[in-house]
């Protein structure tokens, strides 16, 4: 439950058992795990490594937390964020989420992460075989979050 | 006040945060970053491209128009790419 930034990585089933155990209201799980990709040919990815504000990664996660717990009906959910130096293969980041019903919990599940890759504060640098540097920010992320932005709510 | 820098504004600048004493008339984070950017090559680099640069007053989002009236921690950051 709740949010975790951690540079261990996460045991999925452990943390959906977490959320769901001793529960019979929940009818639904959903998890996300995000993975880092290699890519191919010469411009793969060798490595990459996290760098996040964590005071804030972990305010802002709980702030998007708490705007998912307000939008969906949900019996749980669990933020997992890893930082530092990742291989390809490995996992990134981890959301779980539950609720009475299907739909709540992949539509919050789909909020979470549009808003944890624009909002949460990191930045991913790659190594990779043609030369390193730090990743730019993905302007369809941005037309994903906005998505979910109802006309006249204000966005700070 | 305190500054924070992280990603690649971090490495142009060369510091992880600094703290600076700022005249009456920087009131804003845009002015912020303007007084910045005068300070020397380092800093002007970093703060070359000021639309692409996001701010955070005492760990909370904030656009260039905000007062830095009060803050405590002002980090500069581009922007994120997490998940």
């Amino acid at each position: 439950m709740g949010v975790r930034l951690q540079r261990a990585d996460f045991d999925v089933g452990a943390e959906v058992a977490a959320l769901a155990k001793g529960r019979t209201d929940i009818g639904a799980v959903v998890n996300f795990i995000g993975i880092c990709r290699a890519g191919a040919g010469d411009d793969r990815i060798t490595a990459m490594t996290l760098d996040h504000y964590p005071e804030m990664a972990q305010a802002e996660l709980e702030r998007i937390e708490a705007e998912a717990r307000s939008r969906w009906p949900l019996q749980g959910v669990t933020i997992i964020h890893r930082y530092g130096r990742l291989v390809p293969g490995d996992n990134i980041v981890l959301v779980v989420t539950a609720s009475a019903h299907r739909r709540a919990a992949f539509e919050s599940a789909s909020f979470l992460m549009d808003y944890l890759k624009t909002r949460a504060p990191f930045w991913k640098y790659e190594e990779r075989a043609n030369g390193s540097g730090w990743v730019g920010a993905k302007d369809e992320d941005e037309a994903a979050a906005s998505r979910w932005t109802q006309t006249g709510d204000s966005d700070a | 006040m305190k500054l924070i820098y992280f990603a690649w504004l971090r490495e142009r600048i060369g510091l992880t945060e600094e703290v600076v004493d700022l005249p009456p008339d920087v009131r804003t984070i845009e002015d912020l970053m303007q007084w910045l950017s005068e300070r020397d090559e380092a800093h002007a680099h970093a703060f070359g491209n000021r639309r692409i640069v996001r701010a955070a007053i005492d760990r909370r989002h904030v656009k260039p128009a905000a007062s830095i009236a009060g803050a405590g921690e002002i980090a500069f950051f581009p922007p994120m790419t997490g998940g």
